[in-house]
């Protein structure tokens, strides 16, 4: 208790148990603890290596009643991860970068499956040429990959995060995979002081996740990830996008269900100085404390520049994108990734919130669904006659 | 923009493709993938059996340690059974194309 004075505000400091130097992957291998997941699968990569390191250690130690699962490749700790999932367990992993790429395939069976796993990524370039590294290249090739993805500007925002994710992912209307992302070594390997919660809170916080459907429930047998025909396929991803729906709707509950716990604040997209700014950039992760130092700096200087950081970015709310920006005359958007070809991701997103209203989308023939000309004509007439809201529309899809 | 269809809508089925109860494969009848279909001579038959653990699908009928035909609601015609039988008592013959393509 002795440091927690200096650090933490007094309306909140009971819920608080000590103040730690901690890097950023063993402040989230402190928060795996808390949480005290029921399977770990996970498989060492540089620089999330500390975070399942850490963890086997309190694994080892029997601080927690995890069954620990080490295993030969990235893929097998996914694929073991989404068999304990679907038997109904809390069940967690990590990894980084090359690891994220070898685990794709299996990333998209736990979305696909509805499998609320959470993993934190330490975000790492991906190759070649061969890099250790940080660039958000790994999870922004996993940003169609049906995960919700929370990105960290520091070690206690990892800490935070990871035990916000795992309510986000098994609120029962929103059961999806969350990835927290922090950047590799940059706060991965940097000591901070991070404010540890109290081993209760956290423990009351996060509860004892309750499944829709368990291969263990004997008596009433179910099967995941089973074939799925034109007929269905789009169907099941529908729900997928509603899930991701719903998740936008639910995330601020939950977020301050936490904030009343720690005092802190956990907003979609976070505004620093941006309400008289007239020019913003927009990062996320750990650039956005570098950007914060010299926002401060150059208002000192009489400039009015601000920052919009981005917490949360699957989901990505546009509205409140566009109405957030919407005094601001010039941006800047910062990725520290390619979409080789294209715009980078960041910019992309941002770009789409502040798009013309005369263009719309649709989602067509997931799955093998067919595509037939009366469709085409219909669709046709109705942008003829005008009449589309600016959310996704579907064509041939069974509502 | 929808289909009329039968079919269930997505708000309406279990999330995440899960299949909530057991055996339903038994409706989802292969049969119609067919190209070609074995067919069975009981008069060359010696019931061998082999056959029988051959066949993907567990499409054939056996009766008190008799093979007594072939079950052509999932048999997907792969013609594993005529190509192992070693007294060619199956055989296999085109489909009636235009027949096994109605889909429903």
């Amino acid at each position: 208790m002795n440091n927690l004075k200096i650090f933490v505000d007094s309306k909140y400091i009971d819920n608080y148990e000590t103040v730690l130097p901690l890097s950023g992957a063993h402040a989230v291998a402190e928060a795996m603890r808390q949480i005290n997941p029921d399977t770990v699968a996970a498989y060492p990569i540089t620089p999330q290596t500390p975070i399942v390191e850490r963890f086997s250690e309190f694994v080892a130690d029997g601080k927690v009643d995890t069954e620990f699962i080490p295993v030969e490749s990235e893929h097998s700790a996914m694929s073991a991860t989404i068999g304990a999932s679907a038997a109904g367990a809390r069940a967690m992993t990590a990894t980084s970068s090359v690891g994220l790429a070898l685990m794709f395939e299996v990333v998209n069976a736990a979305s696909g499956m509805r499998l609320p796993i959470v993993m934190p990524v330490v975000n790492r370039a991906l190759s070649s040429p061969i890099n250790i590294h940080c660039d958000h290249s790994d999870t922004m090739a996993c940003r169609d990959a049906g995960w919700i993805q929370i990105y960290s500007e520091n070690s206690q925002e990892a800490y935070e995060h990871a035990i916000l994710a795992i309510r986000l992912a098994e609120h029962p209307e929103i059961q999806l995979p969350v990835m927290v992302a922090q950047d590799g070594f940059i706060t991965s390997h940097s000591v901070e002081v991070v404010r540890i919660l109290k081993d209760e809170v956290v423990k009351n916080f996060v509860g004892e996740r309750k499944p829709i459907h368990s291969l263990l429930f004997s008596e009433n047998p179910v099967t995941f990830g089973a074939l799925e025909l034109p007929d269905y396929f789009f169907e099941t991803k529908r729900q997928q996008q509603y899930a991701m729906e719903m998740a936008l709707k639910y995330y601020s509950d939950i977020a301050n269900e936490l904030t009343k716990l720690t005092g802190h604040a956990y907003p979609m997209f976070e505004p620093f100085m941006l309400d008289d700014a007239d020019v913003a950039l927009i990062a996320l992760n750990s650039s956005a404390g570098t950007i914060k130092k010299v926002v401060k700096e150059m208002r000192q200087e009489g400039k009015k520049v601000g920052l919009l950081k981005i917490r949360l970015f699957r989901p990505f709310n546009y509205e409140l994108m566009k109405s957030m920006l919407k005094h601001v005359k010039t941006i800047g958007v910062l990725d520290r990734s390619f979409s080789f070809g294209a715009n980078p991701p960041v910019f992309s997103e941002v770009l789409a919130s502040l798009r013309s209203e005369n263009i719309f989308s649709f989602v067509y023939g997931l799955g093998g669904r067919e595509l037939y000309e009366s469709q085409v004509r219909e669709t046709f007439d109705n942008l003829l006659k005008g009449k589309f809201d600016a959310k996704i529309n579907y064509i041939g899809l069974r509502e | 923009m929808t289909i009329k269809n039968v079919k269930k809508r997505w708000k309406d089925i279990p999330i995440g493709g899960v299949i909530v109860e057991p055996k339903t494969s038994l409706r989802n009848k292969t049969g119609n993938w067919r190209v070609q279909k074995p067919v069975f001579h009981p008069e060359r038959c010696i019931h061998c059996m082999l056959c029988v653990p051959y066949c993907p699908e567990d499409a054939f009928i056996v009766e008190d340690g008799k093979l007594k035909g072939i079950n052509y609601d999932y048999c997907k015609g792969c013609g594993l059974c005529a190509s192992v039988c070693p007294v060619k008592a199956i055989t296999m013959e085109d489909e009636n194309v235009e027949q096994e393509n109605d889909e429903k």
